[in-house]
């Protein structure tokens, strides 16, 4: 029954979309965390997300290419930090504050996140009308000849 | 009863590719923001010549099975989607356009559905006589 293929599919999507949610809302969070180190200081994380097959193991997948099967959702491959530079301010009464009174901020770019949130929900609420719509075809079939 | 199993005719064939290209269609959704995913879609005319049996060209002759088939073998002949707009990370996926054509699917999927709703209540005419 390849509809309920579409389930887990669209599933997959609404999980890596709700984890791209969730990566917007920390970076928001912590746009004006500050540290004491350039290192130390929060990265801007961004997911990265990549197709998979599904019911297909892992080593299939690597061995076969995306034109198979019909069937992909999405997953998470992980989460890389942002390159951007890290902003410099100079605060001498901040207790985070090295030694020539410098703090160093976050690289979030609240204008990208707010964007992506858009993007994300976006995508989240496609992938729910996917579901609806598969559902009630489901249930139409399941009526069949009346 | 050799009828009885043709009594659907093609819906039945036609709505495992319905199914199948809803399957299709839902994974350009899901993967819309995946980068370097190529948006894909099922030729129903492909399909639909190879079920009726018409070969649109010759396929070439193989003297051995170890050979490559030239002409694919099961499955569904998936074509990628040309894309109107290319995007910097290489997906081709326009969610409006595959918004619109699984909508249009659903109702191609729920027009097979009735076709054979009615072949049914055909046959109940027939047997109950009222």
């Amino acid at each position: 029954m390849s509809l309920t293929n579409i389930f887990n599919i669209a599933g997959s999507g609404m999980a890596a979309q709700s984890l791209r949610l969730n990566v917007v809302a920390s970076n928001l969070a912590n746009a004006n965390s500050v540290a004491s180190t350039p290192q130390a200081a929060y990265h801007a994380h961004e997911p990265v997300f990549s197709a998979v097959q599904e019911g297909v193991s892992m080593a299939a997948q690597a061995a076969g290419s995306q034109a198979g099967d019909a069937a992909v959702g999405v997953k998470v491959d992980g989460i890389t930090q942002s390159n951007a530079p890290i902003q410099r301010q100079y605060e001498p009464g901040n207790p985070m504050a090295d030694a020539s009174g410098y703090v160093y901020g976050s690289n979030v770019n609240p204008v990208d996140e707010l964007v992506n949130m858009i993007s994300a929900s976006r995508s989240y609420q496609n992938n729910v009308e996917v579901m609806n719509t598969t559902k009630q075809l489901m249930l139409k079939t399941l009526t069949l000849g009346n | 009863m050799s009828s009885l199993d043709n009594l659907f005719g093609m819906h039945t064939q036609a709505l495992a590719l319905w199914q199948k290209r809803a399957e299709v269609l839902s994974s350009n959704l899901a993967n819309a923001d995946t980068p370097g995913y190529l948006a894909r879609d099922i030729d129903f005319r492909k399909v639909l010549s190879g079920t009726s049996g018409a070969q649109a060209a010759l396929p070439l002759s193989t003297t051995s099975a170890d050979q490559i088939q030239s002409v694919a073998s099961g499955g569904m002949p998936l074509s990628y989607r040309i894309p109107t707009q290319p995007s910097m990370d290489g997906n081709t996926v326009d969610t409006q356009v595959e918004e619109a054509a699984f909508a249009s699917n659903s109702v191609h999927y729920q027009a097979s559905l009735s076709f054979i709703t009615a072949q049914i209540q055909m046959l109940r005419t027939a047997i109950t006589g009222n």
